[in-house]
Parts: C-alpha cells; sequence; structure tokens
C-alpha cells in the first residue's frame, strides 16, 4: 500500500493524509526485496515512473517552458511570412532554430512529446484510481479505528442517566449510535451502522470531480485532433457588389484539415451589397478612432435557397450550415485604369491596398504583365485624406474619404510573373524595374485625385485613377469538433470546481456504558486531502448531538 | 452610438485622483505600523522578561500565585505599551502575537486601524472613479491598460478588505496598498487614457465576462503571491528559530505579526484554487469562445493565448505539486511566484512589446 501510494497519481487536494485509520499499511519496507528486472519488469518499471506523480509534474512544468519559445519567434500558424523574414534576417541561426522547429513550436516533435507523454501519464494515473474510486463507492465505509482520540478531530460526550442520578435520562448505546447514524446522514454522509460503532464518509463527489475533470482534459485533446483533421478555414477579399461562392478555387487562400475533403464544403454563398464605417467625431482625443464595421451581405444557402440580406460584423459572425463567415478586415480599393504605350487597356478595376494604421495609410500595388512594349508596375500608398505634411510629403489625416489620393511610384520591364511562380500580389520587386516615376527621379511621383489621369514619361502609357470602392475581408471557418472541445471544456471546469472545493470526510461513532451506568459517546474526523475546515465539522456535530441528547457537562477536575 | 458623458468623466479622474492621494497615506501608515509595531514587541518582550524575572522571584519566595502574577503583570503592560492581546500566561512564548487562523487576536495596532480606516474611504472613492467611468463611456470600464489597471487596483483593495473584516491580514496592509498605489500610479503615468468609446473588436459582451474574471484571478494570485513570498522568508526565520540561531531576530520583528510558514502555504492555497478556477473559465474558457466569435478560431497560439496557456500550467503545476510529495512547502511557494511573475508578464510585457491581437493597451501612437 505504502509504495503504491507513492507513485499514485495524486491531483490537486487529494495529498493522502497519515492514515492511520486504513489500518494495515504496516506491509513494511523492510520486507522489500530489490527486484529482478526482466523486459517486461522493465516496461513495468517505465510505466510507473511514467504514471507517477512526480513524473506528471515535471511534465507540466516542461510543457509551460516549451510554450514560451512559441510567443518569442514568429510562428508559421500565424504568419509565415514573417517566419520567412526572421530567417533571411538572422541568418545561421535562423536556419538551426528552423531545424529545431521553433517556428512550428505547437507542432514541433519536441512539444507534442511533451503533451503526449503527459496525456499517457494522465490515462495511466486515471485508469487504476478510477477503478479504485468505484470500489470505494461501491463499499462500505472503512471500519472504525480502535483510537478515536487519535484522529485529527476529536470528540466525548458522556450522556445523562437517571440510573447514576442524573436529571435526564440519555438514550441507551444502541439507540444513541442509531441517532448517532441518523445525524451523520442528515450531514450526508454514508453510513453503516455496527456492533458498537458507526463509520461514515462524505465527499466522494470530489474524487469524482477529480476524475471527471482528467477524463475530461483528454476529451479537449481528442476534439483538438478532430478539429485539426477535419476543419477547413481560407479567406477572401470581397469587392463592393462582388459575390463569394464557397468552393475551393473562390478562395484567395485556403488550409484544409489533414482529412479534408472538398465535397465536405458546404454550399453557401456571400455577396457584399454595402459597407459602412463608423468613426467616432466627438471625442476631442480619440477623434477617428473606428467604431463601428457593417456589411450588408446578401446569402444563400444551397444553389436554390432563399437569398437573405443579413448584416456581416466585427464579432457577429454568419453560421452558414455549420461554416462560419468573420469580419477580420476592410480597407479602400481605388478603382484604376492602366493603359499602355500602344494605348490598350492593361489593368482595370479595383486595387486592393493594405491599411496600415487607423487612418487608413495604405499600401498600393499595381502590376499590368499585359502592357506593352514594357511591363508596367506600381507601388505607392493611397491616401483617404490627403494632407500636406510639409517638404511636398502627403499623409493622411483621416480614415474617411475627405480628399482620396493616390501617391505611386511606377517602374517597367520584367515584372517576373511569365514563369509562372506565384507571388505575393501585395509586393512589386523593383530591384529588376527600371524607375519610370520616383520622388528621385526628375518626373517625379505620380499623385492622383479621382477622376484625373496621369501620362506617363518616355510614351509608356497612362494610369487614371477612376473612383474609390470599399472592400472587406472575410474568412471562412470550419470546425466540427469545436463544439466538442467546449463542452469537454467545461466539464472539465465543473469537475475541477467538484475537486477543489468538496471536502472527503470520514467520521467515526463509537458508544459504551460507563461504570457509573451513563452512555459515553466518542466520535473522530479524519478527512482525506486538504480540509481546513474539519475543525468546524467538528463543531457542528457536536452541537447537533448535544441537541439530541442530554449531555453531561464535563465534570470540573479541581 | 451614445455620446460619451464627459462631465461625469472628470468626475471619474477627479476621484481616481482623490483615491490615490488617500491609497497613498494608507500605504504610509501601514509602513509606519510594520516599522512601530517591531518596537512594539520589543518592548513587550523586554517587559515580559522583567516580569518573568520578577514573577521567579516571587514564586521562589512563595509570596504571590502565578496566576496573579500573570494578571496584574499583563495588564500593567497593557497600559504601558498598548499591546493589551498579550500573552497573559507568562508560560506562553511572545511569539504568539498571530495565531494559525489569522484571527484578530485584539493587539492594539492604532496606525494600522488608521490605514484600514483611509483604505475603506479610498476604496469608496476608487470604486466611485471607475463606475462613472464605465457610465460615461456607456461600456464595461476594462477596455485599455489604464482601465485594466484601476479597475485590477480596486479590485485588489476591495478583496483586502473583504478578507481583514474576517481574518485579520492586517499583516498584509503595506504589500497590498503599496501594490495598489503602485497600480494607480502606473496607470496614470504609464497608461494615460482618457474616456473614449472602444473599437470594435472589443465591442463584445464577452469583455464584461473575460476581462472582469481576468481582473479577479490576477487580484487573487497577487495576494497569493505576496502571502508566498512572506512564507519564505517566515520558514527561513522559522528554520533560525529552530536551531536557536535568534542572530535574525532583531531584522525580521515584522514577521512576528506574520502567521506561520505552513498557515501562509494553506491560505495562498486555498485562494490559490479559487483564482485557478477563474483563470480556467476567465481567460481561457471564455477567451476562447470569444476568441471564435472575433476572429474565427478558438485557439490561435497567439502571444497573449501562449502566455495565459503558460500560466494556466503553472498553477495547475502548483496545485499537483501540494499533492507531491516533496513538493510542498517551499517549492510550490516557488511556483506560486513564477505563476505571478508569469502574469505580470503577460500583463506588463507582453500587452505592450509584444505584437499581437491584444494590442489593445491604448497607448499614444
Amino acid at each position: 500500500m505504502a509504495e503504491k501510494r507513492e507513485n499514485t497519481y495524486m491531483p490537486a487536494g487529494h495529498r493522502d493524509g497519515p492514515d492511520p485509520a486504513a489500518g494495515g499499511t504496516s506491509a513494511s519496507r523492510a520486507d522489500v526485496t530489490p527486484p529482478v528486472l526482466g523486459i517486461k519488469g522493465m516496461f513495468r518499471w517505465a510505466w510507473t515512473q511514467l504514471t507517477s506523480m512526480r513524473t506528471a509534474l515535471m511534465l507540466l512544468l516542461m510543457l509551460a517552458v516549451a510554450a514560451v519559445p512559441g510567443s518569442i519567434f514568429p510562428q508559421r500558424v500565424q504568419d509565415a511570412f514573417a517566419v520567412e523574414t526572421w530567417i533571411e534576417d538572422n541568418p545561421g541561426i535562423g536556419e538551426v532554430l528552423d531545424f529545431f522547429q521553433f517556428f512550428d513550436v505547437y507542432s514541433s516533435v519536441w512539444f507534442s512529446a511533451i503533451y503526449l507523454l503527459l496525456f499517457i501519464s494522465l490515462i495511466g494515473c486515471i485508469l487504476p484510481r478510477a477503478k479504485k474510486h468505484w470500489q470505494q463507492i461501491t463499499s462500505p465505509p472503512p471500519r472504525t479505528p480502535r483510537r478515536l482520540e487519535r484522529l485529527p478531530e476529536f470528540g466525548a460526550l458522556e450522556l445523562q442517566s437517571s440510573a447514576a442520578g442524573d436529571a435526564a435520562d440519555g438514550p441507551e448505546p444502541d439507540q444513541a449510535l442509531q441517532d448517532a447514524a441518523a445525524v451523520l446522514k442528515a450531514r450526508r454522509y454514508r453510513v453503516e451502522v455496527r456492533e458498537s460503532s458507526v463509520g461514515a464518509e462524505k465527499g466522494y463527489l470530489k474524487e469524482t470531480g477529480n476524475l471527471i475533470f482528467h477524463i475530461a482534459l483528454v476529451g479537449v485533446l481528442i476534439c483538438v485532433a478532430l478539429g485539426s483533421m477535419f476543419s477547413y478555414r481560407g479567406q477572401k477579399i470581397l469587392m463592393e457588389d462582388e459575390g463569394f461562392v464557397n468552393a475551393l478555387v473562390a478562395y484567395d487562400n485556403f488550409f484544409p484539415g489533414a482529412y479534408f475533403s472538398e465535397d465536405q464544403m458546404q454550399p453557401f454563398s456571400v455577396q457584399l451589397d454595402g459597407f459602412e464605417r463608423v468613426f467616432d467625431r466627438e471625442s476631442t482625443t480619440h477623434f477617428g478612432q473606428a467604431l463601428d464595421f457593417t456589411a450588408d451581405v446578401t446569402t444563400q444557402l444551397g444553389a436554390d435557397g432563399e437569398p437573405q440580406s443579413q448584416e456581416l460584423k466585427v464579432n457577429q459572425p454568419l453560421t452558414m450550415d455549420g461554416a462560419r463567415v468573420f469580419l477580420v478586415g476592410n480597407g479602400y480599393a481605388p478603382e484604376v485604369t492602366v493603359r499602355d504605350g500602344e494605348g490598350e487597356i492593361a489593368f482595370s478595376g479595383p486595387v486592393v491596398t493594405r491599411p496600415d494604421d487607423q487612418v487608413y495609410t495604405s499600401m498600393a500595388v499595381i502590376k499590368a504583365p499585359d502592357a506593352a512594349p514594357e511591363q508596367l508596375g506600381f507601388v505607392g500608398l493611397f491616401l483617404p485624406t490627403s494632407a500636406d505634411a510639409g517638404d511636398g510629403l502627403a499623409v493622411s489625416v483621416d480614415p474617411e474619404l475627405g480628399n482620396p489620393e493616390l501617391q505611386l511610384n511606377s517602374y517597367y520591364g520584367d515584372l517576373g510573373l511569365d514563369d509562372g511562380l506565384a507571388q505575393n500580389v501585395y509586393v512589386l520587386d523593383t530591384e529588376q524595374l527600371e524607375v519610370l516615376n520616383s520622388r528621385e527621379v526628375d518626373a517625379g511621383g505620380i499623385v492622383l485625385s479621382p477622376g484625373e489621369t496621369y501620362d506617363l514619361p518616355e510614351g509608356m502609357g497612362s494610369i487614371s485613377f477612376d473612383g474609390v470602392t470599399d472592400y472587406i475581408a472575410i474568412d471562412i471557418h470550419y470546425n466540427p469538433a469545436q463544439q466538442g472541445v467546449l463542452i469537454f471544456a467545461l466539464t472539465a471546469l465543473s469537475g475541477l470546481v467538484l475537486s477543489l472545493f468538496l471536502t472527503r470526510r470520514r467520521a467515526w461513532v463509537t458508544v459504551e456504558t460507563t461504570e457509573e451506568g451513563r452512555t459515553l459517546v466518542r466520535y473522530g474526523l479524519l478527512s482525506r486531502g486538504e480540509d481546513f475546515r474539519l475543525r468546524d465539522e467538528n463543531i457542528a456535530l457536536r452541537d447537533q448531538f448535544e441537541k439530541k441528547w442530554p449531555v453531561r457537562a464535563p465534570e470540573e477536575e479541581s | 452610438m451614445q455620446s460619451i458623458n464627459m462631465e461625469l468623466a472628470q468626475y471619474s479622474e477627479l476621484f481616481m485622483l482623490i483615491a490615490a492621494f488617500i491609497y497613498t497615506a494608507a500605504f504610509m501608515l501601514f509602513a509606519v505600523d510594520m516599522i512601530r509595531s517591531s518596537a512594539t514587541i520589543r518592548r513587550v518582550e523586554a517587559e515580559l522578561a522583567e516580569e518573568n524575572a520578577a514573577e521567579r522571584q516571587l514564586v521562589s519566595s512563595g509570596a504571590v500565585s502565578a496566576t496573579a502574577a500573570g494578571d496584574s503583570g499583563s495588564a500593567s503592560s497593557g497600559d504601558r505599551v498598548g499591546a493589551g492581546s498579550a500573552p497573559a500566561a507568562p508560560a506562553a512564548p511572545v511569539d504568539e502575537l498571530v495565531d494559525e487562523e489569522m484571527a484578530y487576536l485584539g493587539t492594539r495596532r492604532p496606525f494600522a486601524n488608521v490605514a484600514v480606516a483611509l483604505s475603506v474611504l479610498a476604496v469608496a472613492a476608487h470604486a466611485f472613479a471607475v463606475a462613472s467611468r464605465g457610465i460615461a463611456a456607456n461600456r464595461v470600464p476594462w477596455a485599455n491598460m489604464f482601465e485594466f489597471l484601476t479597475t485590477g487596483a480596486l479590485l485588489v483593495a476591495a478583496v483586502f478588505l473583504l478578507v481583514l473584516t474576517r481574518k485579520d491580514i492586517r499583516f498584509l496592509g503595506t504589500f497590498a496598498l503599496g501594490l495598489v498605489v503602485t497600480m494607480m500610479m502606473g496607470a496614470t503615468v504609464g497608461f494615460p487614457t482618457p474616456v473614449a468609446h472602444v473599437q470594435p473588436a472589443l465591442q463584445s459582451p464577452w469583455i464584461a465576462i473575460h476581462v472582469s474574471l481576468a481582473v479577479l484571478a490576477m487580484s487573487l494570485f497577487t495576494l497569493t503571491f505576496a502571502m508566498n513570498v512572506l512564507q519564505l522568508i517566515q520558514h527561513k526565520r522559522e528554520l533560525a528559530q529552530a536551531t536557536g540561531d535568534t542572530t535574525q531576530r532583531s531584522g525580521w520583528q515584522f514577521l512576528r505579526l506574520v502567521p506561520s510558514a505552513t498557515s501562509l502555504e494553506n491560505w495562498a492555497y486555498r485562494m490559490n484554487a479559487v483564482g485557478f478556477v477563474f483563470w480556467t473559465l476567465g481567460p481561457l474558457i471564455t477567451g476562447a469562445i470569444w476568441a471564435e466569435e472575433a476572429w474565427g478560431r478558438y485557439w490561435g497560439w497567439d502571444v497573449k493565448e501562449v502566455w495565459t496557456f503558460v500560466i494556466w500550467v503553472v498553477y495547475a503545476g502548483y496545485l499537483h505539486a501540494r499533492a507531491t510529495r516533496g513538493w510542498t512547502g517551499n517549492r510550490a511557494a516557488w511556483l506560486s511566484i513564477i505563476g505571478f511573475a508569469c502574469i505580470m508578464f503577460n500583463y506588463g510585457v507582453v500587452n505592450v512589446y509584444f505584437p499581437g491581437l491584444h494590442s489593445y493597451a491604448g497607448l499614444p501612437e
């Protein structure tokens, strides 16, 4: 018993105190002989080690430490681009860290190893504990210890007896035993009346809660794993009046789970009808802060579903047949027409710009690979409300369209799109290109207001700024196991509350008849695990006994 | 969106300032009490030693019974020193200035009492300031670093006072009030933010639950941190005493007013258990629910999420350590202290210096 307890998984608040009541624990250490370990023995030894509380604690602390690098180094799950930049900026160390999976911490071999070992250890502890707990629930309370006065809490009451010349007549021992059992039962103990004693125990729910907590954690892990297998997520930028149909080809970015199949995708469509931004116009300190984004969308479920007008807002996603649609971003898309040197339209349409700050100073990149004789590229800023900051530099001073302006540099040459390699549409590599317009050259930069057209130098063509439209960025997520994670997490929480705040207590009452013929009731209390209110229980119990029986005042010992 | 009530907002800021001043006064009085307490103890001790000596003489001469001597002795010491508590029976060691249950023993500590009264006043002003800020902005008053700190400070002070009604934890006064003053100062100096509406991402009912539970958990962890630090110091003193080393005594007189290391450990454990439940429900579970609603995924290993997880695991480790042989006492205390360090890091460093989804500091750009 003693050795076993050492290696048994003991969760919070479940320290088995010295347990004189259990008795027989003296199956002594002395007669433990050094075991001969075979392969089976080795395995058993490893298993015992793994499932020991100390190992579990170590694994827990290792898990905490192992999670930290993920907050220090950029992670691919969040921003693959940032990871590549980091590695480029830190040659040498970057590759080494990458080899050790420091940019994929939470799917790395070492992190996975720690939490898998932890969960194996946890299961290895839960199973025997659950079995033991079941046995305890189904068996009577432990036998009455011989010396109750040795228990942490103890009390004795001598009942009056008219035979001994007292004023009132207390119950006989048998009756007192029944009374004590009733009191304990009323205090929600599980009670067993024995020959000359009562054994009682309560608080089994504590261990039940503890088991529930740990089992539910396993449930959480399983659901997380299921989620990563069968989920998918993707991103899409929608211009005003543009529609989106939930199919692979429609996505700008798509991240399928390991067991994703295309026919799993819910058939729905979303069309952006209008988008409204509200900014703070009252505050002097927070003037221009975003207050509300509302996208008016028309959704349709299935090919022949009823089109529905809905509002899509931040914090208010749409649910389409289990898939969720989130509003994660928005910005301005200036409509631009680029004509090449031959007068043909090389590019026409809205250009998605990426807002960089609170006043929507936005990065704009335009690529016109179809332009002739040379391919054309433009890089610059879109400013919703442009104002001169001095030195001829313009900055945006407000997020709304007060004085929209495009500030662009232009380039010609091979944009590098012809070799078929995927490129970031928001980045133009200008290194291999010739400069047409920029603040550094005589031609200067391009500054355009809506309706204006600029003729490029060297007869390379022209660019016109036709107007501004809104766009929104939506994320589409589907994770069938998400509900499961929540349910298991809440189950774990309730188990945790039970295991932390309930107390497991044992009580015993014995009766005997004194020489004077009075009934002497003794009782003792023992808690398993941390119990800071055992004394209160003692007092409450004594109160109830005193109410029930005529108790003889303790004799003055002079 | 309803306009901000600027007049009320100004009152809020005024009362915040008033509260900070009263807290500072209370803090200083607690500090005085701490310093004086050692002087008081020394005097009581000296007198008791005298009495003991006198008593021994009396007993040996058989003139007066021991009880009488004890009675008159404690009465006279009470008159002179104002330490009425006291060790009524000469046999009891002078160490019994506090008991394990942290009950009030009646030791007269006027400075501490005034400090408590001032704290009550400050909490009232502070509560008005926080509430009026929320009403002025028509939302919960914990949406940026300034508000998080001021609301957190209010909670620390309120929890401290609440516990005071039942337990004598005045020994924590200097720490608790010092912390509150620091938080108020940090809010005003580090993150001054005028009342304003919040960005769309924060406009969710979850902010009321998620953030308030986080503040609550953090307040509890802060108090247990103090208790665990005291526990370590007290443990050292107890060891020194056990080995009969009395050289440390003069330096650590204040610790006589602090409960034993075991008692501190138990109380810290009980509060940490509550804090852990809050942390599980608040930052972890409701945080995940809100993250799903706002960003589409319930868990994405954002910097803040990582640290929330780390803190949860550290405190889970602490709770397990309490049940592991060889890990109770000091080691568990260290885990609790590490957990608190993580919390400070999560709040102070992650919010301000790490790019992430929780960059709501409201800091000027």
